[in-house]
């Protein structure tokens, strides 16, 4: 990858044609961001935005890829092509990290088409980076596209927010009312699954998730989101559960389907991505302001006090813009 | 418009397997921290994985290299399988072997292709250094 030539054209015209390694290949140049990632976008983007896309989003530990692998069977069954985009965090240290869920999802799933990506830390790097790959995979006909990231942390949260289709794994005894009332993770679900129902505090579990719907009935949260928000009990071990879960998210695509909300969710995606874009070049730009004798001589007057943060702030961004038009 | 080309080199993407049936991935799991710690991107298979299973994976990860930990004596057997069975599929992906390996394996094994050998006992810059070395040199 580091020092391979590529030749983008040629890959791109192989990944259509279902080549898996040429797949993997874009899914790396989207992740890797810059010139070659822009010049894939223009490439793929008039070729997407067919795919239905899942976000599966939970506490670590919660069975989420085991379910993602059930989950793509069931697809994969009903004859379906999907792929899965599997989140793990990168250190903020070292920038390693270790990529476990598809050991998980491959036991259960078989043989479908997984990439595990790792947040890589930079500012809104994900938030580019999961766009580009759900581009590439769309273009080159998977549907549904999975995508599992752990539910915590916002940008978490915000990529599988940008799904069609989101659903919220929890499991039994791990909180009460208070907590599914707690503004965060649950807000954002189109589906609950009480996963490892098997344990006995499942239907404690459910009734809590059934009274804090009600209250979203109530307070109006249940008609922004379009409809109640249905709960299923699954069992991801043996797989209880997964048909009703697979046929709650056809539903959905359905309910999406009839309405305009689908393309209003699309083009919600779209409009962050381009936010996330429009950051990256103003980060990348004003990180060359600071470099600068100009940016240098705006923190040297800011560490001798005689000018504050706020007025710095506004040197370089005037820097910056000033840039630009040059 | 088009963005400035990325500056950072990406991370090493590295899989991590067990082939076959070989229930000892304490090893394994050790090499796991210590490439993450050193900034790799670890995708870690564990236990009895198959070759086919492995070059499937390398192809959607797009991975920069194998490590395969051996402990059973079917390194002379599954290794040079694993280097074969990725240039079947047109992949120039490094190699690289750890566990237990006689002396007198390790250069058959070279010769399968193998593009590095570790033993008990290498270190943690030996790990690193092995792996980052196989990548290196793959054309």
């Amino acid at each position: 990858m580091t020092q391979r030539g590529l030749d983008l054209d040629d890959i791109v015209e192989r990944a259509l044609g279902g080549q898996r390694r040429a797949v993997g290949r874009l899914l790396s140049v989207a992740e890797r961001g810059g010139a070659e990632a822009d010049r894939l976008t223009a490439a793929l983007h008039g070729r997407s935005a067919r795919a239905h896309i899942v976000g599966i989003t939970g506490p670590p530990g919660s069975g989420k890829s085991t379910l993602v692998g059930r989950l793509t069977a069931a697809a994969a069954a009903s004859g379906a092509n999907p792929a899965v985009l599997a989140v793990d965090p990168s250190s903020p240290l070292t920038g390693g990290a270790i990529l476990g869920d598809r050991i998980r999802i491959d036991r259960t799933g078989g043989d479908v088409f997984v990439r595990s990506i790792a947040t890589r830390g930079h500012a809104g790097g994900l938030a580019v980076a999961v766009p580009g790959a759900i581009r590439v995979l769309d273009a080159t006909g998977f549907d549904p596209i999975i995508i599992e990231t752990v539910g915590v942390g916002q940008v978490e949260v915000d990529i599988a927010a940008m799904a069609d289709t989101t659903v919220v794994v929890a499991n039994p005894g791990t909180g009460d009312a208070v907590q599914a009332n707690k503004a965060g993770l649950l807000e954002i679900a189109d589906i609950f699954v009480v996963n490892k129902a098997d344990l006995p505090e499942a239907e404690a579990l459910r009734l809590d998730l059934e009274r804090m719907l009600d209250l979203s009935h109530v307070t109006g949260h249940e008609a922004y989101r379009g409809r109640r928000a249905p709960i299923v009990l699954t069992e991801s071990l043996s797989g209880t559960g997964i048909d009703e879960l697979w046929t709650e998210i056809i539903d959905h695509r359905s309910l999406l389907d009839a309405s305009n909300a689908r393309q209003l969710r699309q083009l919600l995606r779209l409009r962050a991505e381009v936010e996330a874009l429009v950051a990256g070049r103003i980060h990348r730009l004003t990180r060359a302001v600071f470099d600068s004798s100009a940016g240098e001589r705006a923190l040297a007057d800011l560490a001798s006090g005689r000018i504050d943060p706020v007025a710095a702030a506004e040197i370089i961004l005037d820097e910056g813009t000033a840039s630009l038009g040059s | 418009m088009s963005g400035p080309p990325s500056s950072e080199t990406p991370p090493l993407r590295v899989v991590l397997a067990k082939l076959g049936f070989d229930g000892h991935d304490r090893g394994l799991r050790v090499v796991a921290r210590l490439l993450r710690d050193a900034g790799c991107e670890v995708i870690y298979l564990g236990l009895r994985q198959s070759v086919d299973n492995v070059v499937a994976v390398v192809e959607q990860e797009d991975a920069d290299a194998v490590g395969l930990s051996m402990h059973n004596a079917g390194h002379l057997t599954l290794a040079p399988k694993m280097v074969q069975a990725l240039r079947d599929a047109g992949l120039d992906t490094p190699v690289v072997v750890g566990g237990i390996i006689p002396d007198v394996d390790v250069e058959p094994l070279r010769q399968a292709g193998v593009a590095a050998i570790l033993g008990p006992g290498a270190s943690a810059e030996e790990v690193v250094h092995a792996v980052r070395s196989a990548v290196d040199s793959t054309p």
